[in-house]
């Protein structure tokens, strides 16, 4: 068992930040076969986040420079992903509904790495079983990279013995304040309090 | 009397029996309990099949195949998470199945992988997938289609 499995007391910014820039690992090209480590972390100053600007299904462009003001979410995955992802908007979904409060244009982003089979359409379909707050974002092959080492996150395609491939990928919720500053991680299978906690932290923070 | 008495025993074993062994299947040593999966969202084209595999016998075993008519590509990973990084792997040779053991397909571990599925799986719903066992053979379990966010088999 992981320490993920454990109820854990709240780990300090720092450690949290630490681990995230120990996954710090893009991965290139078919099969995940060049990698490299990004060195984000210099020091103890890691930048979670940066400036976005990217494709949404309703044809649209979501940029981070317009959610100044807005606290917001970003959870990265794929929809050929069978228990992680779902589960995690999932457990967003459910959070959201046991915060009355939270506003109407509170968004968690849902960024795949896998832009190939996860195209716009398939995104907007994929989310629609959420909440209408959860809202697929396309990055592109090219433009892919440059975010994921904005936010320290690793994916890299593992193929199947078949010719088909899955991939390994953070699947951590990046809760962002209105300032566009990271502010704290939920990790896979904590519990839907903590969900409720964090993001109700999260918006009343000024 | 006795009769009326033999007569209410016997319904009531009828009766009873479904629901106690509805979510076992066996074959060989080979016992196979709870089979379940969770809905998946529309547009989704994976999902992952979770059970307990018992081998009651005096020698190891292996899954080593797996098939199912709500999907053409069907293989075994294993799923694990390593410093918020969500990882999963082929089961190269097939799972092991412990002489006189138990493993756990479950969720954060090992699962079937439901690849291609030809249908959006939804709760209620029952399918059925095909285990072969390198000794005991070949046996096709029912498996029980719980929520989205599912954490166990449902009625579990």
């Amino acid at each position: 068992m992981s320490e993920q499995d454990q109820p854990r007391p709240p780990l300090s910014r720092r450690r949290a930040l630490r681990g995230l820039a120990a996954a710090a690992v893009i991965a290139v090209g078919a099969g995940g076969s060049l990698r490299f480590l990004w060195p984000r972390a210099q020091g103890t100053n890691v930048t979670i986040g940066g400036p976005f600007r990217l494709k949404s299904p309703d044809g649209g462009v979501v940029d981070s420079a317009q959610l100044t003001g807005r606290p917001y979410g970003v959870f990265f995955g794929f929809t050929h992903c069978p228990e992680v992802c779902p589960t995690t908007l999932s457990d967003l979904a459910q959070a959201f509904a046991a915060i009355p409060d939270l506003p109407a244009d509170f968004r968690v982003y849902f960024i795949s790495v896998d832009p190939e089979r996860d195209t716009p359409d398939v995104l907007k379909e994929y989310t629609s079983n959420f909440d209408p707050r959860i809202i697929g974002l396309w990055a592109s092959p090219e433009e892919l990279p440059q975010i994921a080492r904005e936010f320290a996150v690793y994916y890299e395609k593992v193929p199947t013995s078949d010719g088909d491939y899955t991939m390994n990928h953070t699947a951590v919720v990046f809760l962002m304040d209105r300032n566009n500053r990271f502010r704290a991680a939920i990790n896979y299978n904590e519990s839907l309090d903590s969900y409720v906690k964090k993001i109700r932290d999260l918006i009343a923070d000024e | 009397m006795r009769n009326l008495k033999r007569l209410i025993l016997a319904v009531a074993l009828i009766v009873a029996a479904p629901a106690a062994f509805a979510e076992d299947f066996k074959v060989g040593d080979i016992t196979v309990s709870q089979p379940w999966s969770r809905a998946t969202p529309a547009g989704a084209e994976v999902a992952a099949g979770f059970m307990t595999i018992t081998n009651g016998g005096a020698t190891p075993d292996r899954l080593v195949a797996a098939s199912s008519d709500v999907a053409p590509m069907v293989q075994i990973h294993q799923m694990s998470m390593q410093n918020g990084v969500m990882e999963m792997k082929e089961v190269e040779g097939g799972l092991e199945s412990p002489a006189g053991g138990s493993v756990k397909l479950e969720p954060k571990s090992y699962h079937i992988m439901l690849m291609h599925l030809m249908h959006p799986l939804k709760e209620g719903d029952r399918f059925k997938i095909e285990l072969t066992f390198e000794k005991a053979g070949k046996v096709t379990v029912d498996v029980a289609v719980g929520g989205i966010g599912a954490t166990k088999a449902p009625g579990a």
